[in-house]
């Protein structure tokens, strides 16, 4: 039988996965926006866990509307996105500095 | 080992490989693909979870649109990988280790010492002609009314801000504007009106 613990531990190890993502690709922005994809897909899997071991339906509620905000915050970055290469010619994160004083 | 636990080992170590593959890989595109079986992968996890809808949810709307979107961006925009891929090797240890020791505290907390079998018990399978979208809907449309509501506001203004952010007048669009076209007056800016003496053509002989 799976236990909720494995479920979490999978759920944590795609968590860190995805920091460890964003240390290592710091200067390309479309990969951050990946990892950050990764990271809410870890907390959908322990929301839909807990949802299925406590028998409340709550949990895949809340998966749901993550996901609704997921999809918006995805189409808005990469509109940014879009716009500052459009702009500057480069999606390095060292070269987006013109709000530096 | 049930078959679950063998099911449920195989995806998972499939989901953390590809996990892994999405944050090494060079090339964005190849991470975006990952990040698609990624997704697939745990899809099938909340199977096993008797998620249904959600599932199919995340394969639609994820896989289908977000992906697919995210596809497009990364091969319309011409990176300079080298540039973007600086600073790898340098900052290796120090994401390992935050992650690592990320990883560890949180195995701490939700080992199966707290969330084992034993704290949280297998709740039965449900019967066959259980429904989980019947289940969902039925509380998304009664007591999450006004959550849904909102929602659909936060998609629609999601559509408003990626078109007003992505729409540029193109200085090269040679394309006429009706508007300004039926405004012409007889007046200064377009039409002169020449007063002259009238001519009589002259008959050839």
């Amino acid at each position: 039988m799976i236990a909720l613990s494995d479920y979490l531990m999978l759920g944590a190890i795609l968590f860190s996965l995805s920091i460890a993502g964003i240390f290592l690709n710091r200067k390309n922005i479309i990969i951050i926006l990946m990892c950050v994809e990764l990271m809410l897909l870890a907390v959908n899997m322990n929301f839909i866990a807990f949802s299925r071991f406590l028998d409340d339906s709550a949990g895949q509620v809340f998966v749901f509307f993550i996901l609704t905000v997921a999809a918006a915050e995805a189409a808005i970055g990469l509109a940014i996105l879009i716009v500052v290469f459009r702009n500057r010619r480069t999606i390095n994160v060292a070269d987006l500095d013109t709000l530096k004083g | 080992m049930t078959p679950e636990k063998i099911l449920f080992y195989v995806f998972a170590t499939i989901l953390v490989l590809s996990a892994t593959m999405v944050i090494t890989r060079r090339d964005p595109v190849h991470s975006a693909l990952f990040l698609v079986l990624a997704f697939f992968t745990s899809a099938i996890l909340w199977m096993l979870l008797e998620a249904e809808f959600l599932a199919i949810v995340l394969v639609l709307v994820y896989v289908g649109a977000v992906m697919v979107l995210f596809l497009f961006v990364v091969m319309m925009l011409d990176t300079n990988k080298a540039a973007v891929r600086a600073g790898f090797v340098k900052m290796m240890p120090v994401g390992l280790i935050v992650a690592g020791v990320m990883a560890f505290e949180m195995f701490l907390i939700v080992g199966p010492q707290y969330f084992g079998l034993d704290k949280f018990a297998m709740p039965a399978p449900h019967p066959a002609d259980y429904s989980n979208t019947e289940e969902l809907g039925r509380v998304l449309y009664t007591v999450y009314m006004y959550p849904v509501e909102i929602a659909a506001v936060i998609l629609l203004v999601g559509i408003i801000a990626a078109i007003g952010l992505t729409m540029r007048k193109r200085p090269d669009n040679k394309s006429l504007d009706p508007s300004e076209q039926v405004k012409v007056t007889k007046g200064p800016d377009r039409i002169r009106v020449v007063k002259m003496a009238s001519e009589i053509k002259q008959e050839a002989k």
